[in-house]
């Protein structure tokens, strides 16, 4: 198992006493594998990427990574927030290189994979312009060049297509999941985007609202690599329902 | 393979970072609120027929400017130094503990409230003291330049460094950067602006600091000119010193002013809001 989360609590103390964000929660992902966490707010699944990224720490349960126990920031990972954080300082390739300046890699080698990468995302001739100079979309695509340059295993993304418009959105959607299963990276991607989340992933975990817990794990079928028209098929139409079903019964979702 | 960029090509919404060496021919309305100035303050001495010791007339200020100008640039060249060789000390001392107070909680604690008590002294107060241990040379000056301009840049050294986003602390330390690290590539440079902005308050209060330590002693600089032209009731030459000095804190701001677009040309207070997408 690459990744283990195996009974996982998170406590928080706070004026009115303790906030429980986590109730335990155990998951299993498998290397290569796109699981993606689905919640209402407030449900704990970033508090779980955290966690997982060992730059928080859980209250109860054990998490580890490629057999080792997180107990602190795990850094052989790739991280996406939903604001970019590129540094306003450096240029877009120099905001990529910034994994290899901190972890001191081969500056060439480094450079070359870079640009190869900022292609892959379409951004070619722009690694010379400054991140006040880019539209949201393009940021996140550098974003996502930084957190792959160092070649992680595992990419964390904590809703990182949650502050762009739909259309930038679904391009992203069908360049990430394009460029993750080429790069054979395993993915664990927080959303609130039920049509995002079935349409990237190989599971869906559905979270229930505060506390968390797991209330459902989906597993996703369909063929890769994933097209948009493929969000109209009956197959789609089936697991988007599904995950529903579960929000419904958790009160997160009414018809009334 | 391809996939669909946002853009067709790079050069579509481009600029460059330092956009500043085109030199703009603008509407020049400071110069023309000057000379608008000048026109009506003439106009009043003259016709109000005001006595020479309480406002001289814009004319006779220009003609003892004219006159003695060898004088002056000479005084200035005193005044000048004192107040570069201070400021660049007050940078010196300030950032540098500007990093201690914002690394070492203890450190904040004790300093603190010694620094913001050494602040409220009036530095007025203080310059016959620092006369009475240094004489009447430049040391006592500089010192008190360095003591008015340390603070404004301190503080805003501190918020700078302090204000670093908790997005970019989880991403640094996701990276596994050591704490110099994300001191030089995340806390530095994101304090950069704030620095700055406490060094242009500061330019202002050099010049003030030089000026008012000559008051209380000394034998050369412009406040040493402005003293005796006072005593001598030569409030021409008051008011040429006061014009020199002006113009001379107006170049000093523009210069730190211009080091800055050079240095954050990527800032927005920099750049202006012109080019978001």
């Amino acid at each position: 198992m690459f990744i283990s989360i195996d009974n996982v609590t998170k406590r928080y103390e706070s004026r009115g006493g303790e906030v429980t964000a986590l109730e335990p929660v155990s998951l299993d992902i498998e290397t290569g594998e796109f699981v993606s966490i689905i919640g209402p707010s407030g449900c704990g699944k970033s508090t779980l990427l955290m966690l997982l990224s060992g730059l928080l720490r859980q209250t109860g349960g054990t998490i580890s990574i490629a057999g080792k126990t997180v107990s602190g920031p795990y850094t052989e990972l790739g991280i996406v927030f939903q604001q970019d954080a590129l540094l306003d300082w450096r240029s877009v390739l120099q905001n990529v290189m910034l994994q290899s300046d901190i972890r001191r890699l081969d500056r060439r080698r480094m450079e070359a994979r870079a640009r190869e990468l900022l292609a892959m995302v379409g951004l070619t001739g722009f690694e010379q312009m400054y991140p006040h100079e880019l539209s949201g979309g393009m940021r996140q695509r550098v974003a996502i060049c930084r957190a792959l340059l160092h070649e992680p295993p595992l990419l964390l993304m904590d809703e990182p297509f949650g502050a762009l418009d739909a259309l930038t959105r679904d391009q992203l959607n069908v360049d990430l999941q394009r460029l993750c299963s080429d790069l054979g990276v395993t993915v664990f991607f927080v959303t609130h985007s039920i049509d995002e989340a079935v349409f990237l992933s190989d599971r869906v975990v559905v979270m229930s609202p505060r506390p968390g817990r797991v209330r459902a794990i989906l597993p996703i079928d369909m063929p890769r690599p994933r097209r948009l028209t493929m969000r109209g098929s009956a197959e789609f139409t089936r697991l988007t329902q599904a995950v529903m079903e579960v929000f419904e019964k958790e009160g997160v979702l009414h018809e009334t | 393979m391809t996939s669909l960029s946002e853009a067709s090509t790079p050069a579509a919404g481009r600029t460059s970072p330092l956009r500043g060496w085109r030199i703009r021919i603008a509407f020049p309305y400071a110069t023309l609120t000057f000379v608008g100035l000048f026109i009506v303050w003439e106009g009043a001495v003259r016709v109000f027929a005001v006595s020479p010791i309480i406002l001289p007339a814009p004319s006779a200020v220009f003609l003892e400017l004219a006159k003695n100008w060898k004088l002056l640039v000479g005084e200035t060249g005193t005044t000048v130094y004192e107040v570069v060789i201070g400021f660049i000390l007050s940078v010196a001392t300030a950032v540098p503990l500007a990093i201690l107070l914002t690394f070492s909680r203890s450190a904040e604690r004790a300093l603190y409230p010694l620094i913001i008590a050494a602040q409220t002294v009036p530095k007025i107060a203080v310059a016959p003291i620092l006369l009475a241990w240094f004489g009447f040379g430049l040391r006592p000056k500089i010192i008190i330049v360095v003591l008015i301009s340390f603070f404004p840049i301190l503080i805003n050294s501190v918020v700078g460094m302090k204000s670093l986003s908790p997005q970019m602390r989880h991403l640094a330390r996701s990276m596994g950067a050591s704490v110099w690290q994300i001191f030089w590539h995340f806390q530095l440079p994101n304090a950069l602006p704030s620095i700055f902005a406490g060094m242009k308050v500061a330019t202002t209060l050099a010049v003030i600091g030089a000026v008012v330590a000559e008051f209380v002693g000394a034998d050369s600089g412009l406040g040493y000119v402005i003293m005796v032209a006072t005593s001598d009731l030569n409030i021409a030459r008051q008011f040429a010193a006061i014009t020199v000095l002006t113009v001379a804190g107006i170049i000093f701001f523009g210069l730190i002013e211009y080091s800055e677009k050079l240095i954050l040309p990527w800032h927005i207070s920099v750049r202006g809001s012109r080019t978001e997408l």
